[in-house]
């Protein structure tokens, strides 16, 4: 090994740091550590003229590690790495002592900070010591994209993709696209019909010739990296075949088994064989095993018969297929809370108490009133009440604000107003119209003569065959029971039910409400912990449809960015298996969470796939033999950092 | 006890995603806590050998921090967990080499947790003056016999031996 010159670069930061710690002190001191061939205190080391300044040193005095005691690496060290590359050396000959974040800024007295820099100099300087050349390595990026989910956001996804003359492939669980957008009647604050913006999107998606549907499937597992990923996607038995069917309707007409739509809420009826709504895209039926009279009874076949092309195949199985895609956008959506979960609101108890998805159903006029809003029994309701935050804004539910809920009850307010003629009732606890036009719409509704209490519907009670809201208005300062016809509880967005599933089958993480997290709460809303891996709209967090939309098209844009530079970066920072002492005991397949580590059968040792390893070093820390290492994170780096951090 | 002037050293080993960022978050939100901690990084709490703890023990500090993301947080999935299972490694290993397993501490801290990780170290340093300077037992040993030659092996005196040998060096002594 060549001679080890190390620079050393005590930064003020303006007074950041020189407040507090002695920096020329500090210098000073690293000036006398073993290797250390010049020690300078700076200003600002991260600006051009201390950049400078390292890049003349490592000139001047040939240097070959640099050590910069500053602020943070998880501020400046990318900045640091690129100053040495410039000079010729190898960027992952730096390290930084962190003298900001954990020393000026939280210490008390000079004295003590002044100690504590110098310990992380001389730690930083031991380590540097041991750091080895590595490189930034590349590998082939796959240019397809698959979208998990066919709602709003991932159609928008999908589109902008294919746009880009990229091949995307949606997979879809339901029979159709569409999501929860297709259920809704209207939308805020511009009361265009959802349907009516929607379903050409839909339509657009299915004839794009980049784009390839897979409904009735799900994603069983995924494996691979960034660019090379191969998902295993299960594509459900339909029980029609999909190049027969023409989407006739026959079937579905004669069909005689009855289930509640799911579509609708569970308010119409649907047959066994069925499309979900009419303008499903694709637009062909499915047979629902589980209420069909031959799949149960073994007699009936009714549809088989009437089918005029022979496309209704109840042999069908599922079928697995394995595809290669270079990125992924999961776009699950959300659903709505149970709420039946909170007696108190009365649904499930009483007839006319609905969910707001309910009432978007019978006010849509191809719901199962054909738009017509009425009471179980057929008459149509004089006063509605409209619940706002129902499990929202409360500890005993959901703490958090499910975001569009005011302004979804404000549209049916207005939409309950609009098809009853009656009196209208919105509790809420405050109005949030936060987007373009939102404000503007509340005052448009407030007009048309709603009755806003701003108290929480707390409690739905019945009375002599009548329903009451019972709730304090907290403007007039009193308790009070307002009787009401028809209750409609806007119950508070959540995860899927299947979250968690997901989450672990895409290595996606979760906050603690539940929804998938993003890399970072406000610079990174689309990334996740698993490179290649994006999220877009209801999953990451309750949205309306713009927000939906423009995820859906920023995550678009994170998939075309990978796809157009061609490669991807791999870190060097990643495990290595030392031949020669691995005993072959196979621990570290085990431990690693992503499965990086594979068995040479030949050899009977540990190999590391470098392209799939994030380098958390799990199986160096586990290794019996010291065979298993993290690059940059070796053990003798880090014990020599130890033995130096306690020698001031 | 005399540990009134005792500035105990504490070595804090931090997972790079969460820990080590809350321990930034208090420096950005200038959080005031004691000195006596040092900070090195690690990508993950799953990192951490038993000999990382060891040797900091060797080389004369008085704690030991590890610290990682929450449970269900971890950047990796489960490191957090590795580390949890390795706990109970490190504190058996501990108490096999004499030394008191409240100077070892495995917390979780997140991102966003500035303020609990300088509560945690704030505490960390008051309980480690009542314990006293870490002194390894073959040290503890010499100071009770005096004389009497070399004394076994720390690594192989049960905690219970030590307590004992040191309940009856204080008597002796007085």
């Amino acid at each position: 090994m060549p001679d080890v010159r190390i620079g050393v670069y005590v930064c003020h930061c303006g007074s950041n740091i020189a407040d507090k710690v002695d920096c020329a002190g500090v210098a000073e001191f690293a000036g006398g550590l073993p290797k250390v061939t010049i020690a300078r205190d700076y200003q600002y080391m991260c600006a051009d003229p201390g950049q400078d300044l390292i890049r003349k040193d490592i000139k001047d005095h040939k240097l070959n590690r640099v050590v910069v005691a500053s602020c943070s690496p998880r501020m400046h060290e990318p900045t640091f790495r690129k100053t040495l590359e410039s000079a010729g050396l190898n960027a992952y000959f730096f390290e930084m002592a962190n003298i900001r974040e954990h020393v000026s800024w939280v210490t008390e007295g000079r004295e003590q900070a002044t100690e504590k820099a110098k310990a992380l100099v001389a730690a930083a300087v031991a380590r540097v010591f041991y750091h080895e050349p590595l490189y930034e390595r590349f590998a082939d990026m796959n240019k397809r994209t698959l979208v998990v989910g066919g709602g709003i956001a991932g159609i928008e996804a999908a589109l902008k993709i294919a746009a880009s003359g990229n091949q995307v492939v949606i997979v879809e669980k339901e029979p159709s696209i569409g999501g929860n957008m297709a259920k809704l009647d209207k939308t805020f604050p511009t009361l265009d019909c959802s349907a009516c913006i929607l379903t050409p999107k839909m339509v657009a998606a299915a004839q794009d010739e980049n784009i390839t549907l897979y409904t009735y499937a799900e994603v069983e597992k995924v494996e691979g990296y960034v660019g090379n990923f191969q998902v295993t996607i299960r594509k459900k038995a339909r029980s029609v075949d999909m190049d027969k069917c023409t989407g006739c309707g026959i079937c579905y007409n004669k069909c005689p088994a009855k289930v509640p739509n799911e579509f609708d809420e569970g308010l119409g009826m649907r047959k066994a064989i069925y499309v979900p709504f009419p303008q499903a895209v694709p637009n062909k039926p499915v047979i629902d095993r589980q209420n069909c009279t031959y799949f149960q009874k073994g007699k009936c076949g009714v549809c088989s018969k009437v089918c005029p092309t022979g496309a209704v195949d109840y042999a069908q199985e599922d079928q697995l297929v394995t595809e290669d895609f270079g990125a992924i956008i999961v776009s699950t959506g959300f659903e709505t809370l149970d709420p039946t979960l909170g007696p108190q609101w009365g649904y499930g108890r009483y007839d006319n108490v609905i969910t707001a998805l309910q009432f978007e159903r019978l006010v849509n006029a191809s719901g199962p009133t054909q738009g017509k809003v009425v009471l179980k029994d057929g008459t149509v309701p004089k006063r509605v009440a409209v619940l706002h935050c129902v499990g929202s804004r409360d500890l005993n539910f959901r703490e958090y604000c499910s975001r569009f809920c005011c302004m979804s009850s404000l549209k049916l307010a207005h939409l309950a107003k609009e098809k009853t003629g009656g009196e209208v009732y919105s509790f809420y606890i405050d109005m949030r119209a936060f987007g373009k036009g939102y404000e503007e719409f509340y005052n448009r509704v407030m007009e048309e003569g709603i009755h806003f209490i701003r108290g929480k519907g707390t409690e739905v009670i019945q009375r002599a065959g009548e329903l009451f809201v019972r709730t304090e208005d907290t403007l007039l300062g009193k308790y009070r029971e307002v009787p009401v016809d028809l209750v409609v509880l806007n119950v508070a967005t959540v995860p899927r039910a299947d979250a968690e599933k997901v989450a672990q089958t895409f290595g996606i993480q979760r906050s603690p409400d539940g929804f998938f997290l993003e890399a970072h709460v406000k610079l990174e809303p689309l990334k996740t912990a698993t490179d290649g891996v994006f999220i877009a709209g209801g999953c990451q967090g309750p949205k309306d449809i713009p927000d939906s939309v423009s995820q859906g098209a920023g995550a678009a844009a994170e998939a075309l960015s990978l796809i157009e530079a061609g490669k991807v970066k791999i870190s060097p920072v990643v495990a290595s298996v030392d031949e020669a002492r691995c005993g072959g005991c196979k621990a570290c397949l085990a431990l690693c969470p992503y499965g990086a580590v594979d068995f040479d059968d030949e050899k009977k040792v540990a190999v590391v796939n470098e392209a799939v390893c994030k380098g958390c070093g799990t199986c160096a820390a586990s290794c019996a033999s010291g065979a298993m290492g993290v690059r940059h994170f070796t053990d003798e780096q880090i014990l020599a950092q130890i033995g130096e951090v306690l020698a001031v | 006890m005399k540990n009134g002037d005792f500035e105990p050293r504490i070595v804090g080993i931090l997972c790079n995603w969460c820990s080590y960022a809350g321990a930034d978050l208090a420096g950005i939100s200038r959080i005031k806590y004691p000195a006596n901690i040092r900070i090195i990084r690690v990508m993950c709490s799953g990192r951490v050998e038993p000999t990382f703890v060891l040797k900091a023990f060797a080389e004369g500090a008085d704690g030991v921090l590890v610290s990682g993301c929450h449970p269900g947080d971890c950047h990796y999935g489960e490191g957090n967990y590795k580390a949890y299972a390795r706990k109970v490694l490190i504190e058996k290993l501990l108490h096999q080499f004499g030394i008191e397993k409240e100077r070892f501490k495995l917390t979780w801290v997140s991102a966003n947790e500035g303020e609990r990780f300088a509560q945690i170290v704030s505490e960390m340093v008051s309980e480690i003056k009542e314990i006293g300077p870490y002194r390894p037992p073959r040290e503890r040993m010499r100071e009770l016999q005096p004389g009497a030659g070399t004394p076994p092996a720390p690594g192989w005196l049960a905690e219970e031996e030590l307590e004992t040998a040191v309940a009856g060096g204080a008597v002796a002594g007085e």
